[in-house]
C-alpha cells in the first residue's frame, strides 16, 4: 500500500512562528504526522544572556505576543526567588488581574480563530469586535492594547485607580453577557458541531502520557493547573473551578476555554474587591545574588516554566524558558491521526498553537511522481468546500 | 444558523470600525507614545541609554549639563516600554499620546531636543 507524503509548513508570514508537519496519508485519511521544529528560532535564550536582568523583562513579553503577561510574571517570579523578596499584596492582586485580562483576550481570539479555520466569519468578526473591550482595558490599565509592560522585578508598574474599577466592571458584564451568548453558540450550532464534535480525540491516558498541558490536557479530563496545583500570586485566595471536559474533542477544547473566560471574569472581580490600598512594588537592587531558580505559571496556553541562573553580574547567566506549545505538540501529533485532510485546520488550530504557520503545503504522489503545492489558504478553502460551508 | 438572529440585529447599525485618518478613537490617559525630552532637567547621568532595552537612547556630547551630554531616542527602535520615563531620575523624560509616527525616511524618527 502506497502512502501519501504531505509536507505542510514551515513558513507563514502572517502568524508568529514557522512550523512544518509532514504528513503521511493513506488517501484522504492521515496516518502518521512527523512534526519539524526550528525555523523561527530567535536566540531568546542567549538574548536574555546579553541583556541586563531589567532588559530581560521586555525581551520575556516579546518571545509571545499574545501571552505576554504570563512570560513576564513567569520571569519575575523567577527573578524574585533569587533576590528573595515578597512582593506587596497589591501587585499580586493587580498581577492577577493583568494575567486574567490577558487569558481572557487569548480565549477570546482562540475562538474567532477557531471560528475562521471553521469558516464561519461571522463568529470570528463579533468575538474580535468584543475582544476589543478586554483590550481597551489593558490600554486603560497600563497604556498599551497588547504589551502592557506591567510587570517589573518587585511589584508592578501601574496601579488600578479607583476611578477606573467602574469602568472595568462595566466593561467585564459586557463580555460575560457576550460570552455567555458565544457559548451557546458553540453548543448549538450544528456547522460548529459537525467541525469538531469527535474531531481530533485524544484520550485522557494518552494526554497524560505525553504530557499535554493547559486547555489542550482539561479537555481530556487531566486536572492540571498550574493555578491550582502550585499557586503563585494569592491565587490561592481566590474561590475559581477548574474547568475539565470528557469530551476530549475539538469541542470540548473550545468549551474549556469558554468556560475559563468565564471563571476569569469571575476572578478579576474578586481581586479587584480583595485588594487593599498600598505600594505596588519594591525597590531592588540592580544585581541580585548569586543562585538560580523556576517559576511556573499557568499562561492561556498551558503551563509556563522559566529558569533563570545568576553568577552575581549584571546579566543572567542562563534564562531557559519552556512554552506551553512546545508541550503540546506530542498531543497534537497524536490528536491528528486518523482524521482527514480537511480536519487539519480545526484539529491544528484546537490547540492553540503559536505558530498556525502552514503556508505552503506540497502533495506528492509517490506512484505517479507528480508534485503539487496549496497554501494554507487553499487548504483552508478545501476543508470548507469539504465540508460545504463558507466557501 | 445560531447566530442568525445576531446578524440581522446588526444589519442596520453602524460598523464598528472607525474611518482612521479621519476619525479617531480615544486614547488612554497612560497611553505610552512618542517622547518628550526636557533639556534644562536632564543631569546627563545616562541611566536611560544604560537601561533600554531596544538600544534606542545613544549619547551624544552636549554643553546643556555638567557629564556633558544628552539622549538622543531612535524612535524607529523604540518599543516604546516606557522604561526611560521611569528610571529618569529628573523626570526628564515623558512618553506623550503621540502615535503617528509612520515615516518613509528613518532619518526623520531620531528625536533629539538639539
Amino acid at each position: 500500500m502506497s502512502y501519501y507524503q504531505v509536507p505542510i509548513g514551515p513558513q507563514h508570514p502572517a502568524i508568529k512562528e514557522a512550523f512544518q508537519f509532514n504528513f503521511i496519508l493513506d488517501g484522504e485519511v492521515i496516518v502518521d504526522v512527523k512534526p519539524r521544529l526550528g525555523f523561527v528560532h530567535r536566540g531568546i535564550e542567549k538574548g536574555m544572556e546579553l541583556r541586563t536582568w531589567v532588559q530581560g523583562i521586555f525581551l520575556a513579553e516579546r518571545i509571545c505576543g499574545i501571552c505576554n503577561v504570563p512570560h513576564t510574571t513567569c520571569y519575575c517570579l523567577a527573578v524574585e526567588k533569587l533576590y528573595d523578596i515578597d512582593v506587596p499584596e497589591r501587585a499580586k492582586y493587580l498581577r492577577i488581574i493583568i494575567n486574567e485580562l490577558n487569558r481572557i483576550h487569548s480565549h477570546l481570539l482562540w475562538i474567532g480563530i477557531l471560528g475562521m479555520e471553521l469558516g464561519f466569519h461571522t463568529l470570528f468578526m463579533y468575538v474580535w469586535r468584543d475582544r476589543e473591550k478586554v483590550m481597551d482595558l489593558v490600554e486603560m490599565i497600563s497604556g498599551n492594547r497588547v504589551t502592557p509592560s506591567m510587570n517589573c522585578i518587585g511589584g508592578v508598574v501601574y496601579d488600578i485607580t479607583p476611578e477606573m474599577i467602574p469602568i472595568i466592571k462595566r466593561n467585564l458584564d459586557y463580555l460575560e453577557e457576550r460570552t455567555k451568548y458565544y457559548k451557546s453558540v458553540l453548543e448549538e450550532d450544528p456547522s460548529i458541531r459537525a467541525r469538531t464534535v469527535d474531531v481530533g480525540v485524544l484520550s485522557t491516558e494518552k494526554a497524560l502520557d505525553l504530557c499535554a498541558v493547559g486547555p489542550t490536557a482539561r479537555a481530556s479530563n487531566v486536572k492540571s493547573d498550574v493555578r491550582f496545583d502550585d499557586p503563585y500570586t494569592l491565587y490561592d485566595t481566590i474561590d475559581f473551578n477548574l474547568i475539565t471536559y470528557d469530551t476530549c474533542d475539538v469541542w470540548g477544547r473550545a468549551m474549556v476555554r469558554v468556560d475559563e473566560t468565564l471563571e476569569s471574569i469571575s476572578v478579576v472581580r474578586q481581586a479587584l474587591d480583595k485588594m487593599r490600598p498600598g505600594p505596588i512594588n519594591v525597590k531592588v537592587k540592580r544585581i541580585p545574588p548569586v543562585g538560580e531558580a523556576t517559576a511556573r505559571v499557568e499562561a492561556p496556553r498551558g503551563e509556563l516554566l522559566h529558569y533563570v541562573k545568576s553568577d552575581g553580574k549584571e546579566t543572567p547567566y542562563r534564562a531557559k524558558m519552556r512554552t506551553p506549545t512546545m508541550a503540546n505538540i506530542p498531543s497534537l501529533c497524536e490528536m491528528l491521526k486518523g482524521y482527514h485532510i480537511a480536519d487539519i485546520p480545526a484539529i491544528v488550530a484546537s490547540i492553540d498553537p503559536c505558530y498556525c504557520c502552514t503556508e505552503r503545503v506540497i502533495f506528492i504522489d509517490p506512484n505517479r511522481g507528480e508534485k503539487w503545492v496549496w497554501s494554507y489558504d487553499e487548504l483552508r478553502n478545501y476543508s470548507r468546500k469539504y465540508y460545504g460551508v463558507g466557501v | 444558523m445560531a447566530m442568525i438572529r445576531e446578524v440581522f440585529k446588526h444589519l442596520f447599525k453602524r460598523p464598528v470600525t472607525v474611518k482612521y485618518p479621519f476619525e479617531k478613537t480615544p486614547i488612554a490617559e497612560r497611553y505610552r507614545g512618542k517622547h518628550e525630552f526636557y533639556v534644562d532637567r536632564c543631569v546627563g547621568c545616562g541611566l536611560c541609554a544604560r537601561e533600554c532595552p531596544a538600544l534606542a537612547i545613544e549619547l551624544v556630547p552636549s554643553d546643556k549639563n555638567v557629564n556633558g551630554r544628552i539622549p538622543v531616542f531612535y524612535l524607529d527602535k523604540c518599543i516604546f516600554c516606557g522604561q526611560c520615563e521611569r528610571i529618569c531620575p529628573r523626570a526628564a523624560i515623558r512618553l506623550t499620546k503621540f502615535y503617528e509616527l509612520a515615516s518613509p525616511d528613518r532619518k526623520t524618527l531620531v528625536y533629539s531636543a538639539g
